[in-house]
């Protein structure tokens, strides 16, 4: 009793004010705001997130999001997507070609003009305003279908509409809808222009200025953009920049980044030339500049200053897409590995019957199976209703993008020599897919994203019982439960949540290594609160650790959720699934004890602090420190 | 013209690997995937473009089938019909449904919309019958340009080129007729993703066969069904000599 008291008191002070300044500092797009966002929501609102992740920060099992997994489809919906699924791939395999498309670093005009008139563009536009109204759920089988075909042409669609004008979709004005969805739908190319020279990760340094005219009839803009995907070819921008902002009550000027739209043909908007990249070659991405760009007020997106919720309510908006993209890439790798596995003849048998490359597939089957999972899962809530899905999007993305590196890996060298060579595909595909770790919220930003996030989460709600120790008579029920769960854990007796009754009876082991390691990450976080109080914020090796357990937990109850779906719909590859289920969990569950034990034990904690001097010792060299053996 | 009625017949997709029921009664569909024969694909282009050239008025595609065949006139809305007729037959009556069959219905439809014009394929690619059109022009007593490559319309008539073998036949039919696609009479539209959203309004209208008053009694049986015979592993031989000697050996030459 005493020691959580304590921990109250150290907390969530702390913590707070990393999330608002050191989120940003390393935060990329993607993190800072939500946050915030998230902060805001939580003061106006319930305490309660129906987040699963959030909720393992305090050792709950919060399942509405998981069981059953959602099916946001009606009939029709159904129906109408499998009507459309033809096209697209028809579209893949018979006017696209991504080799050309790499080689020559553009997608000619043709096939554009192919992809506008099959109506890609603007899947999820309205269709008043000319789109196709498809929902998240919708959105992600055809963007399945894209990342298993083409990302470069993946991400001409994707920085277009997922997060190019989604902007003018989420908060966009009647009248700016009105404006722009029908352009963005009919021939007009969009972009997100956020990132800066100065800022990759920490977003709210971005430089571009943005000043209002005296008669606040418009803003004149300033600035230059880097990496802007679409950038020389958007007619159309969303384009952050700082807007000086006098606080009427304090006459302060304070600058605040604002989201305005853009035309290129309001003048003084030019682009560098195509950037020279690893993969996705064939999408555009270029620097952009703007040199006194007269912005008509009404352009202004979601209103002045809004522009960071504007930036992370975009970006979180449009995670699972890369999920559910890069679940398309592993199905095409797996293809490939596959077709080779089952005709290589060595040592007079086919190479899938020996157990090196069994384990292979099978653990890439698992890890798309996983993504594919994560994606669907997201997409569906988000489609119910969803407000809560924040760490979860960022989970996906994270999982998804590094599983396909992986898949993708171990396809090329199943294939051997073959794997290697241009002809083969997967070379393109490795090299496509590396930018999925980086872009829109680096992972490592988003570990820390999601680490943080559900920290404060805890930590906010162990404030409630520290606010009820100050008037202990009148909050005695929240105290004696608080104090029973922890009695309870003390001496051994724990009763982890449990949820076998939401699972198919062959599931039900791996549903209990999911509920023990919701359990002692819950138990797990609040000995790091203990132990670190504010400075948790600072301990990076502790929180990706902390990170990658939520991960584990996270997709251990999507794959159980899904696989138990699949058992009582009696789908013919349900056994299949709870076969990839059930190795799941078990591994999962092991990592995530793993990891628990890592950030809890000395010995490995000194790992942590010897890493860290090795790393001080090479930076300040700046090169590698030892010769080699010879000595010169 | 005011009126075009093209035949649409959903089959097994041209890409998937037909496998035969273990009783040998028909090929595996349960679970496989399925689109609009590829020759009707062609007739609906070529209706369509007539509706574009303001040649016809008004384009209306019919299916005959179990109720999947909906998804195929949907597919004919989408890339530009007016409307669809359901004509539907599942089950063991359209495992033994024939061209015979097809052509009475499709007769009695072009009859009671008043169509100038029918446009089939020239055969489906599941059962390579091709026969429907020669059949339908048959019972309506039309002149039929069958293997059409090239359609061009006169004053009440219209000028077929036809593939036959070693040339091309020019001919004239007067309309009402019947014509059947060949391969490269038109490239075929794809379907876009807008039209396919716009075709979910357009109307389709349902019948049976004996709304239509056709008898679908089957006029054959279906004795047994099986996969080609598997290919034989070839050999190599050393040089040419051996490989002459073998091929007198086999009768080859």
């Amino acid at each position: 009793m005493i020691r959580v008291s304590k921990v109250l008191a150290l907390a969530p002070k702390g913590l707070n004010k990393f999330i608002v300044t050191h989120t940003r500092c390393q935060a990329t797009k993607a993190a800072a705001n939500t946050v915030k966002t998230e902060k805001s929501e939580k003061k106006s609102t319930a305490k309660e997130s129906q987040s699963f992740t959030m909720n393992i920060f305090r050792g709950h099992l919060q399942a509405s999001q998981i069981f059953p997994y959602p099916e946001p489809l009606s009939e029709e919906q159904n129906e109408t997507l499998k009507m459309l699924v033809d096209p697209i791939e028809k579209f893949f395999e018979e006017i696209n070609d991504p080799v050309k498309n790499d080689e020559n670093g553009s997608i000619d005009e043709k096939t554009l003009e192919a992809l506008w008139s099959l109506g890609a563009f603007g899947l999820q536009v309205p269709q008043e305003y000319g789109g196709l109204g498809l929902n998240n759920t919708m959105y992600a089988r055809c963007v399945d279908i894209v990342g298993y075909n083409d990302l470069g042409v993946g991400i001409t669609l994707g920085a277009h509409q997922s997060i190019g004008f989604k902007g003018i979709l989420l908060v966009g004005t009647p009248e700016q809808k009105e404006k722009y969805l029908p352009r963005v739908c009919d021939g007009k190319f969009a972009a997100f222009c956020l990132t800066e020279p100065s800022c990759g990760s920490d977003a709210g340094a971005i430089r571009s200025k943005a000043i209002k005219s005296k008669d606040g009839s418009h803003y004149v803009l300033n600035g230059s953009k880097i990496w802007i995907s679409n950038g020389g070819l958007a007619e159309i921008m969303t384009v952050f920049a700082q807007v000086p902002i006098t606080d009427p009550e304090t006459g302060k000027t304070q600058d605040k980044v604002t989201a305005f739209i853009v035309e290129r043909a309001f003048g003084g908007v030019s682009n560098g030339p195509p950037e020279k990249k690893m993969g996705i070659k064939c999408s555009n991405t270029a620097e952009v500049y703007f040199e006194d760009v007269k912005i008509p007020a009404e352009n202004v997106l979601g209103g002045e200053g809004q522009g960071f919720k504007v930036a992370m309510n975009i970006l979180n908006n449009g995670r699972f897409g890369m999920a559910a993209a890069m679940s398309g890439t592993q199905r095409y790798c797996i293809k490939k590995a596959v077709d080779h596995a089952t005709q290589r003849i060595q040592f007079g048998k086919t190479i899938d019957n020996y157990g090196t490359i069994q384990e292979k597939i099978a653990r890439m089957c698992i890890l798309h199976y996983v993504t594919e999972s994560l994606a669907y899962m997201i997409s569906g809530n988000m489609d119910k209703g969803s407000q809560d899905y924040h760490l979860e999007a960022a989970i996906s993305k994270c999982f998804g993008s590094e599983s396909a590196w992986w898949v993708c890996d171990e396809a090329i060298q199943i294939l051997g020599g073959m794997g290697y060579m241009k002809d083969t595909g997967l070379e393109r595909v490795l090299r496509d897919l590396r930018i999925f770790r980086i872009f829109e919220g680096t992972n490592d930003i988003l570990r820390l994203f999601v680490a943080l996030t559900g920290i404060q989460y805890a930590g906010s709600h162990l404030k409630e019982l520290q606010k009820a120790f100050r008037n202990p008579t009148a909050n005695l029920g929240l105290i004696v439960e608080e104090a029973a769960k922890r009695a309870t854990r003390a001496v051994g007796l724990s009763s982890p949540p449990n949820f076998i009754h939401l699972v198919h009876p062959s599931l039900a082991d791996s549903a209990t290594l999911c509920a023990k390691s919701i359990e002692s990450f819950g138990q797990a976080i609040e000995n790091s609160l203990i132990k670190y109080n504010k400075t948790i914020v600072d301990e990076q090796f502790v929180l990706n650790r902390l990170a990658q357990a939520a991960i584990d937990t996270y997709t251990m109850a999507a794959v159980l959720s899904r696989a138990t779906l699949s058992a009582s719909k009696n789908l013919p590859s349900a056994q299949h699934e709870i076969l990839m289920a059930q190795t799941w969990c078990t591994e999962a569950s092991s990592r995530v004890a793993y990891n628990l034990k890592v950030v809890q034990s000395g010995k490995h904690l000194d790992v942590f602090t010897k890493l860290s001097k090795i790393s001080k010792n090479v930076c300040e060299a700046g090169d590698v420190i030892q010769l080699n053996p010879l000595g010169y | 013209m005011s009126r075009v009625l093209v035949g649409v017949k959903r089959v097994i997709d041209y890409a998937v690997k037909i496998r035969v029921k273990p009783d040998k009664s028909g090929v595996v569909t349960d679970g496989v995937k399925h689109s609009m024969n590829p020759f009707d694909e062609i007739a609906v282009e070529e209706a369509v473009r007539m509706k574009e050239k303001k040649i016809v008025q008004e384009v209306i595609a019919v299916s005959c089938g179990p109720a999947q065949a909906q998804e195929t006139l949907r597919t004919a809305l989408a890339m530009g019909a007016d409307r669809g007729i359901h004509v539907e037959v599942s089950g063991s009556e359209y495992e033994t449904l024939q061209p015979y069959h097809v052509s009475k219905i499709l007769a009695k439809i072009a009859q009671d919309e008043k169509v100038d014009l029918v446009i089939l394929g020239k055969q489906a690619i599941d059962d390579d019958n091709n026969q429907t059109a020669q059949m339908l022009a048959g019972v309506l007593d039309w002149p039929a340009a069958t293997f059409a490559s090239k359609v061009e319309p006169g004053s009440g008539s219209l000028t077929v080129t036809r593939e036959v073998d070693g040339g091309l036949e020019v001919i004239k039919v007067k309309l009402p007729a019947v014509i059947s696609a060949d391969l490269r009479l038109n490239e075929p539209r794809y379907a876009t993703l807008p039209n396919i959203m716009k075709a979910k309004k357009k109307p389709i209208k349902k019948f049976t066969p004996k709304d239509l008053g056709v008898n679908t009694a089957p006029k054959i049986e279906i004795v047994s069904v099986e996969e080609p015979p598997a290919r034989q592993a070839g050999s190599i031989v050393p040089d040419v000599d051996t490989l002459i000697a073998k091929l007198k050996e086999s009768g080859h030459i």
